[in-house]
C-alpha cells in the first residue's frame, strides 16, 4: 500500500452551505494546550523535506499565498507592484534552472482594502488571479453591522472573489454563540458567490477552547476558510492555535462532509515557517489541504524568503534577499 | 522524482540523516572494540559483532566480558574508590559537568551511532535520547556538590555493577552512572549485546576529561558477563534494568548478600481515556506513548483503555492516525517508527502477536509502507481485547497496542492495576477532579497525566509491583546510590537466639491461666491446626502456652490485610492519632509490659522498663513521622509539576527480631502502619508474650481491623509462608544470615520488596537510627505524576 495515497480532490468542491447551531457539539469541546503545544513542536521535527522534495514544497508554497498589502498607507502605487509581484512571483532564471516554467506558479489571491480593487482588477487582466478583500471593518471588526454587510455588498459588486471578515471577538469572550452564528451568517448571504473566509483573531481569544469552539461556529454559519489572524493582533498565527483549528475543520468534516479551507497569517515570513504549517495540513489533515481552494497562506515577505531558498535550490549557493524582487 | 511529479504528489521524499562521522569513528577504532577497564582499553578478543537492525550491516566487532574482565574491573573499581569518594563534592560535580559538556559537543555523533547500533528513528536519539541523557549528568553534576548537605546520614555504598538494556543505550547508561557518580560511587557497567557502541564512546570522552582511572569501568558482553557482574563478591549495588525474568534470577543471586538492589523490569502500562478529554490529543498521545522507540520502552503507554461512550470514535480517529505514520529507514528525519532491535526481537512480538490473537481481539495493521528488510513491524492495534488475552498481560516490547473500554472510573483503575506490572500510567481528563482521583489509585510509579512518556532527571521513574523498585532521577534516585552511615558499624550477631531447649520446672500457678491465640482481622482466633506449644522464660522456667500458627493462619492474615489497604487512603492525621492512642494505652500498662519482659528473658527490671519505656517513645515517634514524612514537588524543564507522593507500598510482612521482643516489633510495625501498610507479623519466637499481650492494646485503640495481624509460631517456616506469599508486597525480615537469603529467595514469586537484617546486631534501642527515615523510605514507594498544565 502507497505510504501517501493521493487523495481525491472530488468533492472539495462542494461549498459549505452552513448547518444549524449546534451548541452541544461546542460543549463537548476539550483542547489541551500542552498536548497540543507539545504535537506542534512534533510535527515540525518528525517531517522534512530535501532537494527536489523541497523546492516542489516551496513552489506549492508559493501557489498557496495569498499576496497581501494590508497597510493604513497602501497607495494604487504599491498595490500596482504588489500584483506585479503575483504575475512574477519567482524570477524566471531560477524558475528556468528548476524546469519548472510551464508550472505557471502564482499566488492564490491577493489580500487588500477595499479602495484598491480597481486598481488590482486591471493589473491582474488575464491573469485569472482572484482578489480577496478584507471586509467588515478590518481589523477590529466593531463598526455598525449594517456598515458592515454593506462593505462586503459593495467589495463583492466591485469584483472581490473572497472575501476576508473579521468576527467580534466580545461574542466570543462572552460566549454569545448565537450572535456570533447570526453575524457571521449574514456575512455569508452577504458575500454571495464570493468565498467567505472568517477571521479569528486567535491572539484576542484568550484559550485554545475559545479558538475552538469559535472556528466551529464560523463553520456551523457556512464560512469556506477559517483565518488565523488579522497580522494586527499582538500574537499572530503560530501552530498550535493552527492545530486547534485544523483539528476542528477535522472534526467538522467527519460529520458534515464538508471540507473548509484553513488560512494562517501574521508574522509566516520564512520557507522553513511555510513548510512546518504545510507539514501540519499534511499530517492532521491530508493533502487535499494543499491546494489553495483549502489552504492559504496570508503573507507578504514570506515569498522573498521562499524565492531566496528556490535559488539555493537551483544554483548550490545561498542568495540574498536584495536580489529578489520587491514585494 | 521530478519536481514537477512532486509538486503535484507532496510526498515528503527522502531526508537521511549523514552517517559518515559515524562510520569514520568505528573505522578509526578499526572496527574492534574492548573493554575500558581502570581507564584503559584493553586489546579486543572474544569478538562478537554488532549490526545496524535496519540493515543487517556489521558495524564492528565486539569482546564479549570474561569472569577475569569483571575481576579486573572490580579491582580497579575497588581500588579507586576510596580517592574518589573522599573527593570534595564540587570536584566530582566538575567530573559530571565535564561528562555533560562533552556529550554535548559529540551529541549528533552520539544521536547517529545510537540510530546505527539500535534502530531507533534519528528524530528520538537525536531529540530525545542523548538530550536527555546530557540533562541527566548536568543535574547530577548539582547533586555531587550537595550530596553532603543533602544527605548527611549517608554516604557511597562502593563498587556499584550496572547492567542495562538495548533500547536506550545511552540514556540508560546516563540513568546509572550519573547518580552513582554523584554520589561518590565507582562503576562497572555492561551495556548490552546488541548495542555497546555508544558505551564505549562515552569511555572515550570519560578518558578524554581524565576521570581518574577506574572510577568507570565499561565492560562489553552478553548475559553472561552480566552474571560475572551479579555474583561479584565486591560489588556492593547491582543496578539493572532489563525484562522481568532477568530481574528476577537477579534477586535470587543476590538474595543474602547484603547487595543493594535496584531493578526497573518489564511493564504493561495503561493508558486511561475519559469521555472529557482531548481526543485528538489522547491519539497523540498514544503515538507517543506506544510508538516511541518502535514500543520497545518497558513503561510504554501498551493498554489502551478508552470510555465505553468515545470508544468507537477514539479507534476510528487511532486507525486514521495510524496510517499517517512513517515506518522505515531510522536514519531518515521523516521516520516515526525504525527498526527493532533485533531479528530476534520480531520473531518474539510476531510469535506472540500470533498466540494472542488466537485468544482473540480485532487486529488491525497500519496500512503503511513497510522495508522488505531489515526489523520492521507495522504498528498494530488490537481492539476488542480481553483482560485474560495474553496480549493484554504480557509485555510484547514492540509496536503492539491493545484496547478495550471502561464504563465508570472505578472500572478504569480496576482494569488499570488488572496486571502483575505496575511502571506507569497516563491518564486523559480535562476534568482535574477526576485525573487527580485516578492517579492515586493507580499502582505505578510514573503517573502522566494528558501526557506520555515523559522524563527528566529531575523527576523519579521506576515501578512497582513486578516493574522493581528502587527510583532513577530525583531525589529518589539518589537513594538508590547511598547507604545510611550507620550500617557499616553493624555487627555479625554472634549469639543465635536459640530456644531453649531444656526440660523446665513447672509453671507456678498463681494467676488465671491464659489463652494467648493469633489476631487476625482484628480479632483474637485460635490458630487454625489446634497446636500450642510451651514457652519458657527466664530460669528455663514454664510460663504459658503460644499459639502455633500455620500457613493457613498466615493465609488467612494476609486477607485480612488486604481488606484493610484502605488504610493507605485514610488521613495521615487519623493514622497519626491511632499511633498515639496506641502508644497511650500501651503506657497505661507499662508495669504489666515490664514484668512480662523480665519473665521472658533474663534481663534486669531496669532494661525491661527501658523497652517499654522505648517502644512507646517509637510509637510516638512515627505518630509524629505519620503526616509529615510527605513528598516533593519537583520542576521538570517543562511547563509541568511532578509531584513526588510517597505511597504506602501494600501489606507488609514483618518477622520481628528475637531479641527485644517488644521493642523490636514496634520499631518496625510503626513506621508501617505510620505510612498506611497494613501487616502481617511475626513476633520473636521464643518471647512471642510481648506481642500477644499487645492484641488487647490494639483492641482498645480504634486500630482498624486487619491493619495490625499477628501470628505467632516456628518463624523460619511462617517467615518463608509470608516471603512467598504474592499477596504481601513486601517483607521485612529480622534474623539469621541463612533465613535471611532464603527470605530474599523466596520474594522473586512477585518481586516484593525486601528489608532483611542479615544476621546483623540492628540497635533497637538506638532512637537515632530507629526514629530516622530509614524505615519510612522502606514502608514507601515514590509515585511520580506528571502535571502539565497551562490554558
Amino acid at each position: 500500500m502507497a505510504l501517501n495515497m493521493i487523495e481525491k480532490n472530488d468533492d472539495i468542491l462542494k461549498r459549505n452551505p452552513g448547518f444549524a447551531l449546534d451548541i452541544d457539539w461546542l460543549k463537548r469541546i476539550k483542547m489541551n494546550r500542552s498536548a497540543l503545544e507539545r504535537r506542534a513542536k512534533e510535527i515540525v521535527t518528525r517531517r522534512t523535506v530535501k532537494k527536489q522534495y523541497q523546492a516542489a514544497w516551496l513552489l506549492k508554497a508559493i501557489s498557496l499565498i495569498d499576496l497581501t498589502s494590508l497597510n493604513g498607507d497602501d497607495t494604487d502605487g504599491r498595490i500596482k507592484r504588489l500584483c506585479a509581484k503575483a504575475k512574477q512571483p519567482v524570477r524566471r532564471d531560477i524558475l528556468e534552472k528548476l524546469r519548472v516554467e510551464d508550472l505557471e506558479i502564482k499566488p492564490a489571491a491577493i489580500c487588500i482594502y477595499y479602495p484598491f480593487i480597481k486598481t488590482a482588477l486591471k493589473e491582474l487582466e488575464g491573469t485569472n488571479i482572484p482578489i480577496a478583500v478584507v471586509s467588515t471593518a478590518f481589523p477590529h471588526g466593531l463598526a455598525p453591522f449594517a456598515t458592515k454587510l454593506a462593505e462586503i455588498e459593495l467589495s463583492v459588486k466591485a469584483g472581490a472573489k473572497e472575501i476576508d471578515i473579521v468576527i467580534e471577538r466580545r461574542f466570543v469572550l462572552l460566549g454569545q454563540w448565537h450572535e456570533l452564528y447570526q453575524q457571521v451568517k449574514a456575512y455569508r448571504k452577504a458575500a454571495k458567490e464570493a468565498h467567505l473566509k472568517t477571521i479569528l483573531a486567535t491572539g484576542e481569544l484568550a484559550t485554545q477552547e475559545n479558538i475552538a469552539k469559535a472556528s466551529l461556529v464560523c463553520m456551523m454559519a457556512g464560512a469556506d476558510f477559517i483565518k488565523t489572524s488579522t497580522g494586527k493582533e499582538k500574537t499572530n498565527a503560530n501552530l498550535v492555535t493552527s492545530l486547534t483549528m485544523v483539528r476542528m475543520i477535522r472534526d467538522f468534516y467527519e460529520r458534515t462532509g464538508i471540507k473548509i479551507g484553513f488560512k494562517p497569517a501574521g508574522g509566516i515570513s520564512s520557507a522553513k515557517d511555510a513548510l512546518s504549517y504545510m507539514f501540519l495540513m499534511k499530517e492532521e489533515l491530508g493533502n487535499d489541504w494543499l491546494e489553495p481552494n483549502l489552504f492559504r497562506f496570508g503573507a507578504s515577505s514570506l515569498l522573498t524568503d521562499i524565492e531566496r531558498q528556490l535559488e539555493h535550490c537551483a544554483t548550490g549557493r545561498y542568495g540574498v534577499d536584495y536580489y529578489q524582487p520587491l514585494v | 522524482m521530478n519536481i514537477k511529479d512532486i509538486f503535484i504528489n507532496l510526498e515528503y521524499g527522502p531526508a537521511p540523516e549523514d552517517a559518515k562521522r559515524a562510520k569514520d569513528w568505528l573505522k578509526e577504532n578499526g572496527q574492534k572494540f574492548s573493554h575500558f577497564i581502570n581507564g584503559e582499553f584493553t586489546k579486543p578478543k572474544n569478538l562478537f559483532p554488532t549490526t545496524n537492525p535496519a540493515n543487517g550491516e556489521e558495524l564492528a566487532k565486539i569482546s564479549n566480558g570474561t569472569k577475569e574482565d569483571i575481576v579486573l574491573a572490580v579491582k580497579g573499581a575497588k581500588a579507586a574508590f576510596n580517592e574518589w569518594s573522599a573527593l570534595s563534592g564540587f570536584e566530582r560535580a566538575k567530573y559530571l559537568y565535564a561528562i555533560a559538556r562533552n556529550i554535548q559537543k559529540n551529541a549528533r555523533l552520539f544521536a547517529v551511532l545510537e540510530t546505527l547500533d539500535n534502530g531507533k528513528p534519528i528524530r528520538e536519539s537525536r531529540d530525545a535520547d542523548i538530550p536527555l541523557a546530557i540533562r541527566h549528568f548536568y543535574y547530577h553534576a548539582g547533586f555531587a556538590q550537595h550530596i553532603d548537605n543533602k544527605f548527611p546520614d549517608y554516604e557511597p555504598i562502593g563498587v556499584c555493577g550496572q547492567i542495562i538494556p538495548w533500547n536506550f543505550p545511552l540514556l540508560m547508561l546516563a540513568w546509572k552512572i550519573a547518580p552513582a557518580l554523584a554520589a561518590g560511587n565507582t562503576i562497572i557497567l555492561k551495556p548490552a549485546e546488541f548495542t555497546p557502541l555508544s558505551a564505549l564512546l562515552f569511555a572515550q570522552i570519560c578518558q578524554e576529561i581524565g576521570l581518574p582511572k577506574g572510577v568507570v569501568n565499561i565492560v562489553t558482553g552478553d548475559g553472561t558477563t552480566g552474571s560475572f557482574i551479579v555474583e561479584h563478591e565486591d560489588i556492593k549495588k547491582i543496578a539493572f534494568t532489563g525484562s522481568t525474568k532477568v530481574g528476577k534470577i537477579i534477586r535470587e543471586k543476590t538474595a543474602g548478600s547484603n547487595k543493594a538492589l535496584s531493578l526497573e523490569l518489564g511493564g504493561k502500562s495503561p493508558f486511561l481515556v475519559f469521555e472529557n478529554a482531548d481526543i485528538d490529543s489522547a491519539i497523540e498521545g498514544v503515538v507517543d506513548a506506544i510508538w516511541f522507540n518502535q514500543g520497545e520502552v518497558c513503561c510504554a503507554g501498551s493498554r489502551l483503555l478508552v470510555q465505553e461512550s468515545i470508544y468507537d470514535i477514539f479507534i476510528k480517529k487511532l486507525k486514521a492516525r495510524m496510517n499517517k505514520l512513517r515506518v522505515g529507514n531510522p536514519l531518515d528525519k521523516s521516520t516515526d517508527i525504525g527498526s527493532l532491535a533485533d531479528i530476534s526481537q520480531v520473531k518474539r512480538v510476531q510469535s506472540m502477536l500470533a498466540k494472542g490473537l488466537k485468544q482473540g481481539g480485532t487486529e488491525f495493521s497500519a496500512k503503511v509502507k513497510i522495508p522488505n528488510h531489515g526489523c520492521f513491524i507495522a504498528p498494530t492495534l488490537i481492539s476488542d481485547i480481553s483482560p485474560s488475552n495474553l496480549l493484554f498481560t504480557e509485555e510484547i516490547f514492540g509496536p503492539i497496542i491493545v484496547a478495550m473500554s471502561f464504563r465508570t472510573p472505578n472500572e478504569a483503575v480496576a482494569l488499570a492495576n488488572n496486571s502483575i506490572f505496575g511502571l506507569a500510567a497516563s491518564i486523559w481528563s480535562e476534568d482535574i477532579n477526576l485525573a487527580l482521583d485516578m492517579a492515586p489509585k493507580i499502582k505505578a510509579g510514573v503517573v502522566w497525566i494528558n501526557s506520555a512518556t515523559q522524563f527528566d532527571a529531575s523527576v523519579g521513574f521506576g515501578g512497582y509491583k513486578q516493574s522493581g523498585f528502587g527510583r532513577e532521577g530525583g531525589y529518589e534516585g539518589m537513594l538508590a546510590y547511598l547507604k545510611p552511615k550507620f550500617t557499616k558499624q553493624l555487627t555479625i550477631q554472634t549469639k543465635e537466639n536459640k530456644i531453649s531447649s531444656k526440660k523446665s520446672i513447672l509453671r507456678k500457678i498463681d494467676n488465671i491461666d491464659k489463652t494467648a491465640k493469633l489476631f487476625i482481622g482484628g480479632k483474637q482466633v485460635r490458630p487454625d491446626g489446634g497446636y500450642c506449644k510451651n514457652i519458657y522464660g527466664a530460669n528455663d522456667q514454664l510460663i504459658g502456652q503460644i499459639s502455633i500458627g500455620n500457613r493457613k493462619d498466615i493465609r488467612n492474615g494476609v486477607e485480612a490485610a488486604r481488606k484493610a489497604l484502605d488504610w493507605g487512603n485514610k488521613t495521615t492525621h487519623l493514622r497519626a492519632q491511632i499511633l498515639y492512642y496506641l502508644a497511650e494505652n500501651l503506657d497505661y500498662r507499662k508495669r504489666e509490659f515490664s514484668a512480662r519482659l523480665c519473665e521472658m528473658s533474663n534481663i534486669s527490671p531496669i532494661k525491661a522498663n527501658k523497652e517499654v519505656e522505648l517502644s512507646i517513645r517509637r510509637l510516638f515517634a512515627f505518630a509524629g513521622m505519620a503526616d509529615k514524612f510527605d513528598g516533593k514537588i519537583h520542576s521538570p524543564p517543562i511547563r509541568a509539576i511532578a509531584l513526588a507522593m510517597n505511597e504506602p507500598i501494600g501489606v507488609i510482612g514483618i518477622c520481628a527480631p528475637n531479641e527485644a521482643p517488644l521493642l523490636g516489633a514496634i520499631s518496625l510495625i510503626a513506621p508501617a502502619i505510620a505510612m498506611g501498610n497494613p501487616i502481617v507479623l511475626i513476633p520473636s519466637e521464643d518471647k512471642p508474650f510481648a506481642m500477644s499481650d499487645f492484641y488487647q492494646i490494639i483492641e482498645t485503640s480504634d486500630v482498624p481491623s486487619g491493619v495490625i495481624n499477628i501470628i505467632t509460631g516456628e518463624k523460619n517456616e511462617l517467615s518463608m509462608v509470608l516471603a512467598e506469599h504474592d499477596g504481601v508486597d513486601a517483607i521485612w525480615f529480622a534474623g539469621s544470615k541463612e533465613q535471611s537469603k532464603q527470605i530474599e529467595k523466596a520474594t522473586i514469586h512477585n518481586l516484593k520488596q525486601s528489608w532483611v537484617s542479615n544476621g546483623l546486631n540492628y540497635d533497637w534501642y538506638d532512637s537515632k537510627i530507629m526514629e530516622s527515615d530509614y524505615f519510612l523510605t522502606k514502608a514507601t514507594q515514590v509515585k511520580n505524576i506528571w502535571v502539565p498544565y497551562g490554558v
